[in-house]
C-alpha cells in the first residue's frame, strides 16, 4: 500500500484534512497496527503538530484533551476517578502512547475507557465545535469522519463510580468484558444509575434494563437481583478467541454482582 | 513512488539521520535504516512488547510508532546498554540468572526494566511485574526475569539482592 503522511500545524487543519481515505494519527496504537497489517481502507495518515493533552476542571466536570494518554490520566489528580480504568489498560508502553481520543474508536476487546465514559455520561467535543453525548457518538463512530477534540466528564465521587475489567490472563490481559457503573446514592437508595458494558457488543453499550431495575434499590443481594436477571438485555455479545457469546451471557451477571456488591476476586 | 522523508534523531547517544518511507514505523527504521537489530519484531500490533524502546526515557512500542514522530527525539535501545565490553547491570543479571531462554523477548524486557529502574531505583516485586506487564515471554520464564531485574536494582543501589 502506498501511504501518504499529511502533517498539518493545528487540530483544526487536521479536521479539514480528514476524508474517507484518511485517518488521524493519535497515539498510533490503533492506526499503526492497521498500517502494519496492510489495511487498504485508507491511504493517508493525517497528523497534527498541535496536540491537546491537557486535563483540567471545567464547570461541573473535567475536560480531557483527546491527545491525553493513559499515563497523562494517571498523573492527573482531576482524573482520579478514571485511574482504576487507565491503570488496567496495556503495559507502560501502551499507556505512554494510547490516547483518550483513540480509545473512543477502539473495537472490542479494547475500549475500556470508552466504556467508563459511557457510564459516566461523558460528552464528546469535536474539533468543529460540535458536542454530542458519548452514547450517540459511540453508536455512530463507524461513520464518524470528524476529529475528536476533547471529552467532558461530569464530576463523580470515587464512591459513585465502579469499574471492573474481566480478563482470562493474570495479572493483565485484554477484556473478556468490562463493566462500568455510576451509582449515585450507593450508600442507600440508588439514584440515576448508569451501567455500561464493554466487549459485549460492537461498541460499549448501556444495560438500560438493569439500570432501571436498580433505581430506588439498594446494593444488597435482594436489591440487585432483578438487575442481574436482565443485565444482558440489549447487549450484543459476540464469540471470539476469548469467549463465546453463551459464556459471556452466563458470566455477565456474576461479574456484575461482584462489582455491585464490592466483592472483587 | 512517494518521496522519502528526511528524519534525524539521537540513537543511543549518537546523532542519526536517514530517510524514511511514508508510513514507516520506528522499528523498521531502526532495524533497516539505522542497522540496530536489537529491537525485535514480534506481533506488530502492540501486544508482545519485543520492540520496546525508550523515547525520551519513556517506554514505547517502536512497531506502533510512526517514524516521522521521533524527529529530534532521543531513542534508546538495548544496543546502547553496554558500555564497551561492560554489560549493563540488567544485562549482567539476566545472563547470570538465566533470565533469557530463547532470548526473543529479552531486548524489550531490558528496556521496560531500564525505564522502571531509571524512575524507581528500588522497585518492589509488584512494581517490576507491572513494569513488564506489556512484555510477553513465550518461554514463560517470568520468574527469572523478575528476579534478574530485582538483582540488577539491588546491585545498582549497592545492595545485595
Amino acid at each position: 500500500m502506498s501511504l501518504t503522511v499529511n502533517t498539518v500545524a493545528t487540530l483544526r487543519d487536521a479536521a479539514y484534512a480528514l476524508n474517507d481515505r484518511a485517518r488521524y494519527l493519535g497515539g498510533g496504537t490503533l492506526l499503526m497496527r492497521a498500517v502494519n497489517y496492510g489495511d487498504q481502507a485508507f491511504d493517508t495518515i493525517v497528523r497534527s503538530r498541535e496536540t491537546d493533552r491537557t486535563i483540567r476542571s471545567e464547570g461541573q466536570g473535567i475536560r480531557i484533551g483527546a491527545g491525553a494518554t493513559m499515563t497523562d490520566l494517571l498523573a492527573s489528580r482531576d482524573a482520579e476517578a478514571l485511574h482504576p480504568v487507565a491503570r488496567v489498560i496495556g503495559g507502560p508502553a501502551v499507556r505512554n502512547m494510547a490516547t483518550v481520543g483513540g480509545n473512543l474508536f477502539a473495537a472490542p476487546p479494547y475500549g475500556d475507557l470508552a466504556t467508563a465514559f459511557l457510564a459516566l455520561d461523558a460528552t464528546v467535543q469535536m474539533a468543529d465545535g460540535q458536542s454530542m453525548p458519548m452514547e450517540s457518538f459511540l453508536s455512530a463512530r463507524a461513520r464518524s469522519r470528524g476529529l475528536v477534540a476533547a471529552v467532558m466528564v461530569p464530576r463523580t465521587g470515587p464512591q459513585e463510580f465502579r469499574f471492573a475489567k474481566v480478563t482470562r490472563i493474570k495479572p493483565k490481559g485484554v477484556s473478556m468484558m468490562s463493566i462500568a457503573a455510576r451509582l449515585p446514592g450507593a450508600g442507600g437508595s440508588l439514584g440515576d444509575v448508569r451501567l455500561a458494558f464493554g466487549t459485549m457488543g460492537p461498541m460499549p453499550l448501556r444495560a438500560k434494563a438493569a439500570e432501571q431495575a436498580l433505581r430506588g434499590r439498594s446494593l444488597t443481594e435482594d436489591g440487585i437481583r432483578e438487575a442481574l436477571r436482565v443485565c444482558c438485555d440489549g447487549l450484543q455479545p459476540g464469540t471470539d478467541e476469548l469467549a463465546s457469546e453463551w459464556y459471556r451471557r452466563e458470566v455477565a451477571p456474576v461479574h456484575l454482582k461482584r462489582l455491585l456488591l464490592g466483592r472483587g476476586r | 513512488m512517494m518521496p522519502k522523508t528526511p528524519l534525524s534523531f539521537t540513537l543511543n547517544g549518537s546523532e542519526t539521520a536517514l530517510f524514511v518511507d511514508p508510513g514507516a514505523n520506528l522499528l523498521d527504521t531502526l532495524r533497516r535504516g539505522a542497522g540496530d537489530l536489537t529491537p525485535k519484531l514480534g506481533c506488530a500490533q502492540g501486544t508482545c512488547g519485543a520492540c520496546t524502546v525508550l523515547i525520551d526515557g519513556e517506554p514505547h512500542l517502536s512497531c506502533l510508532t510512526l517514524a516521522e514522530t521521533v524527529e529530534g527525539r532521543d531513542i534508546a535501545t538495548t544496543g546502547g546498554l553496554a558500555d564497551g565490553p561492560d554489560l549493563h547491570p540488567l544485562q549482567q543479571a539476566f545472563m547470570e540468572g538465566f533470565a533469557a531462554q530463547c532470548g526473543f523477548c529479552t531486548a524489550g524486557m531490558l528496556m521496560a526494566a531500564k525505564a522502571l529502574l531509571d524512575r524507581r531505583p528500588n522497585p518492589s516485586r509488584d512494581e517490576v511485574i507491572e513494569a513488564i506487564g506489556g512484555n510477553l515471554c513465550r518461554c514463560t520464564g517470568y520468574e527469572p526475569i523478575v528476579d534478574a531485574i530485582l538483582t540488577a536494582a539491588a546491585r545498582m543501589q549497592g545492595r545485595s539482592a
